[in-house]
């Protein structure tokens, strides 16, 4: 996919006038947020369960070569086979050579971001073979031409009116007349036309939740049960993940499993949690024949042991862009790639570079907000500082900016200087805007009086009338 | 022992927004942490906290300005800012600026150990449940991000306003969101910070009250720059003027 991230601030400014979007994200502010608090609200040890499994993927990420190698083992061993990809181009060669020898025209395929972040539906089109989104609101997308807007809820940017409008557009073998008001009803005919989809498939791919080193499991969690027909129907699964999916136990999986759906969706667990272990063993009622991981790196390793590495233990629940004032502004698209809000601020610079990403890190408040809810306690907005820090290192940050912040931090390292000139120069603005005390518009500061008034100070700071009254107390002391 | 002798010494850390913008607020902080038996004294070797820089991603300039600081007030029994932000800066975010030098380290953490915000200062070191004040009329108050999320202040601002006399708090809906200031935010991204500042003088509107009141000037200059250009009757002023009984004065961005 396109990569619009340098073109953040554009793309949020159409964001905000798109009435559709700013209407279908008030969903996100409202829903999520409340579900979640409600499903945290139940759980008194939900807190220490945060830590426990902040703990168990810092563990992960310290050992990870070991537990990476102990999970391809066990999936040798139960019968799968393991593709190491370095790069996306290295997983889309991989996915697209088992295709291939699977003679595969159509495979269906459960939610899968990493999907996304190796661009695999156009690839796979581009190859003659066709994609099929099982996941509703990925299927909904689909259908557009579009890409997910939310890590968990794709299709989050849509109303309902749209989606029925899609429906209309491509299902037109369907009876024109048919009601398709209700979310129920478009639900009933996606899961009608994407059965016979399933059939035709040669191949299913999915992502994973979690990968579980002791039995070389891929884990995933969904709520329409998508992703199990996705796996099982075909005659070849493909996994497709990141390093570090890696969880080293069940019992740590479980763990994990505890905070992710409470965080996600408020829900204590997701409807379907179906764990796969290998290709259909000779007593199991079905499965796939085949059984592949593709292990994709893409440039996690290279956050290991920096500054980023924390951003690892990510679940991808999408609590901290259902708490972000930013991406309850613009939604996701405006973050112009596959990751949005909060935990794409930070992995989208460490993915696509900070040269392209470097807009994400700066436009967040640093409220706080997303880590306050993170699952995993990811210091998020710390992180977004660290790229703030890389990118002013490399003097990738505007001019204007990086003058003012110079000519601001000249006086501000050289108190008596400080002093002197705010001295000076707060009675002159004072004078010079005749003791108005808001201003509508002040040269430079466009930024902030496009939108607001700009309150304006006293004719003198406090330091200086401080020292008088301090003068004065001691005066009269004497 | 001289009664005076017991008085904790303060070194009151202004805050750059008060000192050139709203010194009222100053002299409310003041008046407090000396009614709640200290002295206050006010270090002239004092500029910004550093936040600006820090944000921008320049730890150079942020350490040279965090040396200042901590010169200026590490002798002091207490350090106390007015801002929840600012006063986050210093005690959880200067010390991590220093690591890896094992003399600044310590003293940064010495530092941070003695900061406070002012609101919390006065509940939770001080003891203070009464400031005396009466102010006539409803009041909101909006949760700024920093204080909150860093420092924990919630309960510490509203238990002192239940004791102001003739003041009702209506709660704002929606309080711990941010207002979308951010420092250097609501000027690089104008747009999604009014969007976000939007949303939150709704919510004002919806409470009733007629002031707003917060923590931090920043977040106030915010709102109430917002609430001005919406023509909004609503007054702002920071927290402390008000437990001060400092109202005396035009609110934030003038009356009418």
């Amino acid at each position: 996919m396109q990569i619009t991230s340098p073109e953040f601030k554009a793309n949020s400014r159409a964001a905000l006038a798109d009435a559709q979007l700013q209407k279908a994200l008030v969903n996100v502010r409202t829903g999520f947020i409340e579900k979640r608090q409600k499903a945290v609200d139940a759980l008194p040890e939900f807190d220490r369960l945060r830590d426990s499994a902040r703990d168990i993927k810092n563990h992960v990420l310290e050992n990870l070569d070991l537990y990476l190698e102990a999970y391809e083992k066990k999936v040798v061993q139960s019968g799968g086979h393991v593709h190491w990809a370095q790069t996306a181009e290295d997983a889309r060669g991989a996915i697209l050579d088992i295709c291939r020898k699977a003679n595969a025209r159509v495979v269906t395929k459960g939610k899968s971001m990493i999907t996304e972040e190796i661009a695999l539906n156009d690839f796979l089109e581009s190859h003659g073979i066709t994609p099929v989104e099982t996941d509703l609101g990925e299927y909904i997308i689909q259908l557009r031409g579009e890409h997910p807007s939310h890590i968990i809820a794709p299709a989050v940017h849509l109303n309902k009116e749209q989606v029925e409008e899609d429906f209309r557009r491509v299902h037109d073998h369907l009876a024109p007349g048919r009601d398709l008001s209700e979310p129920e009803a478009l639900l009933g005919e996606a899961r009608r036309v994407l059965r016979s989809r399933y059939f035709e498939a040669d191949v299913g791919i999915t992502g994973a939740n979690f990968l579980v080193a002791e039995t070389g499991t891929s884990i995933i969690v969904t709520n329409e049960g998508n992703g199990d027909l996705t796996q099982i129907l075909p005659r070849v699964h493909i996994v497709v993940a990141s390093i570090e999916k890696i969880v080293p136990t069940l019992e740590d999986a479980s763990q994990v499993l505890r905070v992710l759906a409470r965080s996600a969706t408020g829900q204590d667990m997701s409807v379907y949690t179906t764990l796969s272990t290998g290709p259909r063993r000779a007593t199991d009622v079905d499965g796939p024949d085949e059984y592949h991981v593709i292990l994709l790196d893409n440039g996690r390793s290279a956050m290991l042991g920096t500054e980023f590495q924390d951003m690892l233990r990510c679940i991808r629940c999408g609590a901290c862009m259902n708490h972000c004032p930013v991406y309850h502004a613009v939604g996701g698209h405006a973050y112009g790639w596959v990751y949005p809000g909060p935990m794409g601020a930070v992995l989208t610079p460490s993915l696509i570079g900070v040269a392209k990403g470097g807009h994400l890190p700066n436009a967040s408040t640093f409220c706080g907000r997303c880590e306050s809810v993170c699952p995993m306690k990811i210091p998020l907005p710390r992180m977004m500082r660290h790229w703030r820090e890389r990118e002013f290192e490399r003097g990738l940050n505007p001019g204007v900016a990086r003058y003012g912040l110079s000519f601001w931090a000249f006086f501000a390292r050289r108190p008596k200087l400080y002093r002197l000139a705010s001295a000076i120069g707060i009675p002159l603005l004072s004078f010079a805007t005749f003791g108005r005390k808001r201003l509508a518009w002040l040269p430079f500061a466009g930024g902030w009086t496009k939108f607001r008034d700009l309150p304006m100070p006293e004719s003198r700071t406090f330091m200086q009338q401080f020292r008088d009254r301090d003068a004065t107390t001691k005066q009269a002391a004497r | 022992m001289d009664a005076t002798m017991a008085r904790p010494r303060v070194g009151l850390f202004v805050t750059c927004l008060v000192d050139l913008f709203r010194p009222v607020v100053g002299f409310a902080a003041v008046k407090l942490i000396e009614d709640s038996g200290c002295t206050v004294e006010v270090p002239m070797a004092q500029t910004c906290c550093g936040q600006p820089a820090y944000n921008s991603g320049d730890r150079l300039d942020t350490r040279r300005i965090a040396e200042n600081t901590i010169r200026a007030f590490e002798d002091y029994d207490y350090v106390v800012a007015p801002s929840g932000s600012c006063a986050g800066m210093l005690k959880k975010h200067y010390p991590g600026l220093f690591k890896g030098d094992p003399r600044w380290e310590t003293r940064a953490a010495a530092f941070a150990a003695k900061v406070h915000e002012l609101v919390t200062f006065l509940t939770d070191v001080r003891g203070v449940t009464d400031t005396g004040a009466d102010h006539h009329g409803s009041v909101t108050y909006h949760d700024s991000c920093s204080g909150l999320r860093e420092l924990g202040i919630r309960d510490q601002p509203r238990a002192l306003l239940a004791k102001v006399d003739g003041l009702t708090l209506n709660e704002l809906q929606d309080a711990d969101v941010c207002c979308g200031f951010g420092g250097t935010f609501c000027v690089k991204y104008s747009d999604i910070s009014n969007a976000i500042v939007s949303q939150k003088t709704e919510k004002i509107a919806a409470s009733g009250a007629g002031t707003l009141l917060a923590g931090d000037l920043g977040c106030l200059m915010n709102m109430a720059g917002k609430l001005k250009r919406q023509g909004s009757a609503v007054e702002s002023r920071h927290v402390a003027e008000v437990l001060a009984g400092m109202t005396d004065g035009p609110p934030i961005g003038g009356a009418g």
